[in-house]
């Protein structure tokens, strides 16, 4: 699937109140301040997802010392995809000793409300919470030669107080499995 | 296929829309390709559902889309079959 829509570049993303795979509420704005925070809408079982994971993991560890905030929200019914229930998200954060939070939005109206359509679906949004970039993390889930490349370059200017040069590309990924 | 001798025009596209009938078609997720009734990349104890395919490279580098290799090689075994019975 590949899209574009919902929250445009320049507009302040909706505030997000979700529980992580610990129980703990993250919320958006947070209590004090990130230079650039980055949300991406994934899932357990979605190859698009998975390819593209380690790729933004590897995002995150790179951009740690800049204080970048990356929060992963799953949206996708559990109900009828049960790879995507809570405690397989909790399963999957513990055994691959996930970084980040894991955002369970079980009714999805944080997906809605952004207007988030793919898994992958990322958000990149300056330090005020403006979305300065969205769509997929880099050219080709395939080759992790890219390494995220688009996130990365998005980064790079939000931090410079820039606006990236690339602010949308199209969303490519499975979409977001909707509650009938 | 051509190349092998098999009908390029034999090939059918079906949409698979319910839990249900992912069910009666024992249907893993989209894409899934069958020669002759056999899944080009067998998917093992995966449940059936309406959901995307995760198929794993032999570099081990997940990708929506199974290896091309594997799908010549169930067209080659399919055109050999054919051959021998034909």
């Amino acid at each position: 699937m590949r899209g574009t829509g919902g929250l445009a570049v320049g507009e302040l993303a909706p505030p997000m109140e979700l529980p992580d795979t610990s129980g703990e509420l993250q919320t958006l704005p947070m209590p004090g301040e990130a230079p650039a925070t980055v949300v991406v809408w994934t899932c357990n079982h979605c190859p698009y997802a998975l390819a593209w994971h380690d790729r933004i993991a590897a995002a995150h560890r790179d951009y740690a010392d800049s204080g970048v905030r990356f929060l992963h929200v799953n949206s996708n019914d559990a109900e009828r995809y049960p790879h995507d229930s809570l405690e397989a998200m909790r399963d999957r954060v513990e055994a691959e000793k996930w970084p980040f939070p894991y955002l369970h939005d079980e009714a999805q109206e944080a997906a809605r409300a952004w207007g988030a359509l793919t898994t992958p679906d990322v958000f990149v949004l300056d330090a005020d919470l403006r979305l300065r970039y969205r769509g997929a993390p880099d050219p080709d889930h395939e080759d992790p030669s890219h390494e995220g490349i688009w996130l990365r370059e998005a980064l790079d200017a939000v931090l410079a107080g820039n606006e990236p040069e690339r602010d949308t590309t199209e969303s490519v990924g499975c979409g977001i499995k909707w509650k009938e | 296929m051509s190349d092998l001798g098999l009908d390029p025009e034999s090939i059918e596209v079906r949409e698979v829309t319910s839990d249900a009938d992912a069910e009666c078609e024992e249907f893993v997720g989209s894409p899934t390709i069958r020669v002759d009734g056999d899944d080009v990349q067998p998917p093992g104890d995966e449940p059936a559902g309406l959901t995307c395919r995760i198929y794993r490279r032999p570099d081990g580098r997940i990708s929506a889309l199974p290896d091309r290799a594997d799908v010549r090689e169930a067209l080659a075994r399919a055109a050999e079959t054919e051959g021998g019975t034909g």
